[in-house]
């Protein structure tokens, strides 16, 4: 390992950003996971909900569903993108620059 | 290989009795239209709308070709896209002909299904960049074998990946030829073979002169002329009913034949390990494929490529809710009379009284989407989305030709057989004659098979990716303990299962290979394929105590401060 990955490796602050950036990422899997199977498993179990119309109309419960799905993959990648692009790669710029 | 003796499906109607049943996860992937298709009269609207298309990205491609001296430059623009440029240009990856036509059908056809299917596309996007895409940013060069082979010996790893790599693109391309051959016969009254010939000379010429600058402009035209006419599309159907998507859930309901069944999930998804496999095969094959994979090396920096992932979610996501109103759109469209009574989209007009039969569009339900286009905008505009079509396929295996090429030159040629010493001149005029023969090859293949039943091919190239290409690719970049012999192995196990179990599973073994019944049972072998492919992994990699093993797992380190910080990353050329 050359010395600049050394220093790194000795920074505390690479800890930290490798600590906070990997639970964030997990968090936010694991939501997509939960929200994604939870569909898949309301389309296999819940077939009678996803059925059921709102209010009076024909507009059933799978449509607002379906779509929330897809608009959270859209908005989870857009939280994590704001918080990567700012406050990590800051703390990921000064780590590089301490071990130069 | 599949024997000629294979029994086809008869479309459209069998088609459609498998898009309603058991068959369905295999052809929601299918190629764009199945089954014999009748030429039809020459469309010139359409066809002029193409040579402007073509008339461009040559064009495009002239001016690339200068600016492609370096390997840097073919395999990866010179890593100067920008990460909305790309994320276009992943999203053009992603909307294929078979997404746009098969789903938008699959909704005609099924109405609330259609959207399962979309969900399942999308939802790995996410996954591809919490966990995978900086760290490949940071790590790769050209290919994912860059990233995969990265602390381990170059020999096995890369030989693996490449055949890893070359599987899912030949099956791939077969399906998009096939798909672009039959496609272009119906929208554009040309030749099945005209048409193979067309999609493969020009593949041909955009990458070996323009190399992955003109690949990646391609896709990004053709994204942007498919999300508008997509978007004018939905835009027509909606102001139909004042924008009320009730209104227009209301009229197709009262048009379907299967009445209000359309608005909930019917038996697409019966049994919930075809449905989670299904999802595993699709999240986790989207993060193996590897033209996807080499495109986050386009981009500058790890920033760049995260948004690349933010705003091609984004435009994907916006793309299947446009085919969902599509499909309900065509519903409208196809089972409803017109203005003067007729039914111009349905070979028979159902009987006083009765309901119009799905079954009876013409061309088969994937032409849902085309008819939709032709009764919303005239013939002018269904002009436009046949040459979109057409435009569509044509990126498709542009990219999946370059990431093929790429396999070859620089992980089989460069690495495996040169051993790294060779100059970057001789690499580029392998890759070069690479995609000659892979363009060639696509035409005899698309030729060979067309009139068998392809569409299981996308869900073959999606397994394999899945369980042999992302596996390897997540745990080498995660797993401080892996080594060479995990990964070769465990790889090697996870590409035979998902091929034998894909074999002889009912999408093959039943439905093209004509047995009473198949030998496994799930349509998807995706979920028991990635276990085992994992589970090979762990396993040969904590039996392994040799010399090399011990020294691999030391270098993780280095390894993993590079995938963390882009210490020591591959950064834009200059220019």
């Amino acid at each position: 390992m050359n010395q600049s990955a050394q220093r790194i490796l000795n920074n505390p602050k690479f800890q930290e950003l490798v600590a906070k950036r990997s639970a964030f990422a997990w968090t936010l899997s694991i939501a997509m996971l939960v929200i994604y199977f939870g569909f898949i498993l309301l389309v296999a179990f819940g077939k009678t909900f996803l059925g059921t119309p709102i209010g009076s109309g024909v507009t059933t419960w799978g449509i607002p569903v379906g779509v929330f799905t897809i608009v959270s993959a859209f908005i989870l990648t857009g939280i994590y993108v704001y918080r990567a692009n700012g406050e990590f790669d800051e703390l990921n710029r000064q780590i590089l620059e301490e071990s130069k | 290989m599949i024997r000629a003796a294979t029994t086809r499906i008869a479309a459209p109607a069998a088609a459609l009795a498998a898009m309603a049943g058991a068959l369905v996860p295999a052809s929601a992937y299918a190629a764009a239209v199945e089954g014999p298709v009748t030429k039809q009269a020459t469309n010139w609207s359409a066809i002029i709308m193409f040579l402007i298309f073509v008339l461009l990205t040559l064009g495009i491609t002239f001016w690339a070709a200068r600016r492609t001296k370096s390997a840097k430059d073919f395999y990866a623009a010179g890593g100067g896209i920008t990460g909305f440029q790309n994320g276009l240009a992943i999203a053009g990856d992603y909307m294929s002909a078979a997404s746009f036509l098969g789903i938008a059908g699959l909704v005609y056809a099924n109405g609330f299904d259609g959207l399962i299917f979309s969900v399942g596309w999308l939802v790995g996007w996410p996954i591809i960049l919490f966990l995978i895409a900086e760290r490949l940013r940071n790590l790769g060069k050209y290919t994912f074998a860059d990233v995969a082979s990265y602390r381990f010996q170059q020999t096995p790893i890369r030989t693996l990946s490449a055949c890893g790599s070359l599987a899912t693109v030949t099956f791939y391309l077969i399906a998009q030829m096939v798909g672009a051959g039959k496609l272009i016969q119906l929208l554009f009254g040309l030749d099945y073979l005209v048409a193979v010939i067309i999609v493969g000379v020009l593949m041909i010429g955009y990458v070996t002169f323009g190399g992955m600058l003109a690949t990646t402009w391609v896709q990004i035209i053709k994204a942007v002329m498919l999300l508008s006419g997509a978007s004018f599309m939905a835009f027509m159907i909606l102001a139909k009913f004042g924008f009320s998507p009730e209104a227009m859930f209301k009229a197709a309901v009262d048009i379907h034949p299967k009445g209000l069944a359309i608005m909930s999930p019917g038996a697409l998804i019966s049994d919930p390990i075809s449905a989670i496999s299904l999802g595993m095969a699709l999240m986790f094959g989207t993060a193996g494929l590897p033209h996807i994979l080499m495109r986050f090396f386009t981009v500058a920096d790890a920033k760049e490529a995260r948004k690349s992932v933010f705003y091609a979610t984004g435009f994907i996501g916006y793309f299947y809710i446009l085919t969902f109103i599509i499909g309900f759109g065509a519903i409208l469209m196809i089972l409803a009379p017109d203005a003067t009574g007729a039914y111009p989209f349905l070979t028979a007009a159902p009987a006083a009284g009765a309901k119009a039969v799905i079954a009876n569009v013409i061309g088969g339900t994937n032409m849902a989407a085309i008819h939709t286009a032709h009764a919303v905008g005239g013939d002018l505009f269904y002009g436009f989305i046949s040459a979109v079509a057409f435009a569509t396929i044509l990126a498709v295996v542009a990219g999946l030709t370059l990431a093929g090429a790429s396999a070859v030159s620089h992980d089989l040629y460069a690495s495996v057989f040169a051993k790294g010493r060779v100059n970057e001149a001789d690499e580029i005029r392998v890759s070069k004659i690479t995609t000659v023969v892979i363009g060639i090859l696509s035409i005899v293949l698309g030729i060979a098979f067309e009139n068998q039943n392809v569409a299981f091919m996308v869900g073959l190239a999606f397994v394999i990716a899945a369980s042999a290409n992302f596996p390897i690719l997540l745990m080498s970049m995660f797993w401080n303990k892996m080594t060479t012999r995990g990964a070769v192995i465990g790889g090697t196990l996870g590409l035979v299962s998902a091929v034998t179990m894909l074999v002889l599973g009912p999408t093959v073994w039943k439905a093209v290979l004509g047995n009473p019944a198949a030998l496994f049972p799930y349509d998807n072998p995706g979920l028991f394929s990635i276990i085992i492919a994992f589970v090979g992994i762990w396993f040969f990699s904590i039996t392994d105590n040799s010399a090399q093993a011990q020294k691999e797992r030391k270098d993780f380190e280095a390894q993993y401060i590079r995938s963390q910080t882009g210490l020591g990353a591959e950064g834009a050329s200059a220019h």
